[in-house]
């Protein structure tokens, strides 16, 4: 049964080995990479209905011993992001079967792609800080090459930033992990969970806390830390923005939910009322940025730095609502704002363009476009009954039930400035007449019905969440319950006789 | 040796960064390099140094004696090395790519991803 956690991480590595093996056959790598996102996604739906019960699965490596070895560790938050991951992984590959040209395909891009969910994939799993750094290292390595995949001048550029500012908080990350193991002399999350309760300085551990901080701040898109992300998330195709728009981040996010509840609690006063003013800082920035851009995708790409916020809120507040709340949210952002990008990709199939100024008329002319643009763009704003509404509203109920009415506020106004940006979109793409002059591309662009496809599948995820939401609710509420509770994770890696 | 190796770490970072903070790509590259030469260096030290004594458990013994010099610093510096040396190979590629495209290596002038 354990062995089901080598799964997410041993499949996509092997498919993309054959891949590679076979560069010359683009049908056999399309046929080989779709079927094992699927059966990823299998993989993580089994491992979720498994541990809906409430156990963690812990696995070690080559049966080393507890704090030697390195452990993969599946509780609730990371089945849950594991199966939210790969869905995503999955529909966006359809995707990519309609997008991409042949350049991008001979070019390594289905190899590239399972690696990039490998490390993902990885990253949920790991038991290990080290270990997550190598797998934050694999995904970053192909998101790289992924993102200078086609080679545009403003690619290479963007991806030259991207580089610069991911090395450099790999850095720091490793630096942290460092001088954590100098402190403690372990590097297994469990362990370090005991040590730092029994630790009587803890606090003095909180220069490294922050430079944790830091280094995840930078990966999740942080205030002051997100400049990198809209300089370089617009440049590549769309299939690529789409699913570093949906994961990328969000592993940031999960890294920082891991640490700061299971091992860096011992000063939650400092170090969680620091990520209430960063979240606070990071959603008003974030939306500030967004109402100034007048690109389809540049938009989308600093509303991921304004909900990258109210994720931190939640996990800001410590209760178990707020943590509910933030890991729903999540769910409901991965699913929405890849959708979002898969839409701006279709429009700059039909239309030829992601500018604003440049577009126009779609409701007239695609008015079941406009209705799938309409879901998750006001699922995002966080209109009722959709799924960010609940989101939103367990975030906010949260918040005042621990008194924070400063970042209430700050929510609340961020919600309508989101909706703002959505309604910009809506006006500017498909309410007003198209400018005079505008060529369309062409009349019938070919490879749109695969693209239809994981759009219309993800706006169903979208109503599901937001109609049925109370089941989803209730995982995310076990997911919380067992981060609050370090004590279960412990035990499930250690085991009942050391803990 | 260890104070050394920590003024070491420190001059690595300040060095590094100084030069990450230049105009030039160049610069930028090297600063990436020493920064990260610094990271490894600092995970090196960190679980302190130990002169001459090994890593083995004696034939006798069941655990390791103190003192032993801990090996599980230098598996991971091995680890982040061969990770920092992928990292900067791409950024050099990278780095080569956009000069071609420019022509300089005035960072002030990679502005094309804001148009």
């Amino acid at each position: 049964m354990d062995l089901l956690l080598i799964l997410p991480f041993a499949i996509p590595l092997f498919a993309a080995v054959a891949c590679v093996l076979f560069r010359e056959s683009l049908r056999f790598q399309r046929l080989l990479s779709v079927l094992a996102t699927f059966l990823m996604l299998g993989v993580s739906l089994v491992l979720i209905v498994d541990l809906s019960g409430g156990e963690i699965l812990a696995l070690r490596m080559g049966g080393w011993a507890v704090p030697m070895g390195i452990v993969m560790v599946a509780d609730m938050l990371a089945a849950i992001m594991l199966t939210v991951s790969n869905a995503v992984g999955a529909l966006v590959l359809v995707y990519s079967l309609g997008e991409l040209d042949r350049s991008h395909q001979k070019r390594f891009f289905y190899p590239l792609y399972l690696l990039l969910l490998m490390g993902v994939n990885g990253s949920f799993l790991s038991g290990d800080i080290f270990n997550l750094y190598v797998w934050f290292e694999i995904m970053l390595l192909s998101s790289f090459v992924l993102l200078a995949l086609g080679r545009k001048p403003a690619q290479i550029e963007g991806a030259l930033k991207y580089v610069v500012i991911n090395l450099f908080s790999s850095m720091l990350f490793l630096s942290a992990v460092g001088i954590l193991y100098g402190k403690l002399g372990t590097l297994n999350m469990a362990d370090l969970a005991v040590k730092l309760s029994q630790e009587p300085d803890a606090i003095l551990l909180n220069t490294t806390t922050v430079l944790f901080m830091a280094a995840f701040g930078i990966k999740a898109g942080l205030f002051p830390l997100f400049f990198w992300l809209p300089a370089s998330y617009h440049t590549p195709a769309h299939t690529i923005s789409a699913v570093f728009a949906g994961l990328l981040t969000k592993v940031g996010v999960y890294a920082l939910i891991r640490f700061f509840t299971l091992f860096f609690t011992q000063d939650i006063d400092f170090t969680h009322t620091l990520l209430l003013v960063l979240a606070v800082g990071t959603m008003v920035s974030g939306v500030l940025g967004a109402a100034a851009q007048f690109d389809f995708k540049r938009i989308l790409s600093f509303h991921i730095i304004s909900q990258i916020g109210y994720m931190i809120v939640g996990l800001g507040l410590m209760s178990t609502l707020a943590l509910a709340g933030a890991i729903f949210y999540i769910v409901h952002h991965i699913i929405v704002k890849t959708n979002l990008f898969l839409i701006a990709g279709i429009v700059d199939r039909i239309q030829g363009s992601t500018d604003l100024k440049r577009l126009g008329g779609l409701y007239a002319s695609r008015p079941w476009l406009a209705v799938l643009f309409f879901i998750p763009a006001f699922s995002l704003g966080g209109i009722p009954p959709l799924s960010g509404f609940w989101a939103k509203f367990s975030i906010i109920k949260a918040g005042l039930a621990e008194g924070a009415y400063w970042v209430v506020a700050a929510a609340l106004l961020v919600g309508i400035l989101t909706l703002f940006s959505m309604t910009k979109i809506w006006g500017e793409v498909f309410w007003k007449k198209r400018p005079e002059g505008e060529e369309t591309p062409l009349a019938n662009p070919s490879g749109t019905a695969t693209m239809f496809f994981p759009v219309v599948a993800m706006a169903l995820i979208t109503l599901l969440l937001g109609f049925f939401a109370q089941p989803f609710f209730a995982l995310a509420e076990l997911a919380a319950e067992q981060l609050l509770d370090p004590g279960q994770y412990i035990e499930a890696v250690m085991g009942r006789t050391n803990g | 040796m260890e104070v050394f190796l920590a003024i070491l770490v420190g001059v690595l970072f300040a060095g590094g960064i100084y030069c990450l903070l230049r105009r030039s790509v160049i610069r930028l590259i090297i600063g990436m390099i020493l920064v990260s030469q610094g990271a490894n260096l600092l995970v090196f030290v960190s679980a302190g140094i130990q002169k001459g004594e090994p890593p083995v458990i004696e034939a006798a013994a069941q655990t390791l004696e103190q003192p032993y010099a801990d090996p599980l610093p230098q598996a991971l510096v091995l680890t982040a090395i061969v990770i920092g040396f992928g990292f900067i190979a791409f950024a050099l590629s990278l780095v080569y790519r956009a000069h071609k495209d420019l022509g300089n290596d005035d960072l002030n002038t990679y502005d094309r991803t804001e148009q």
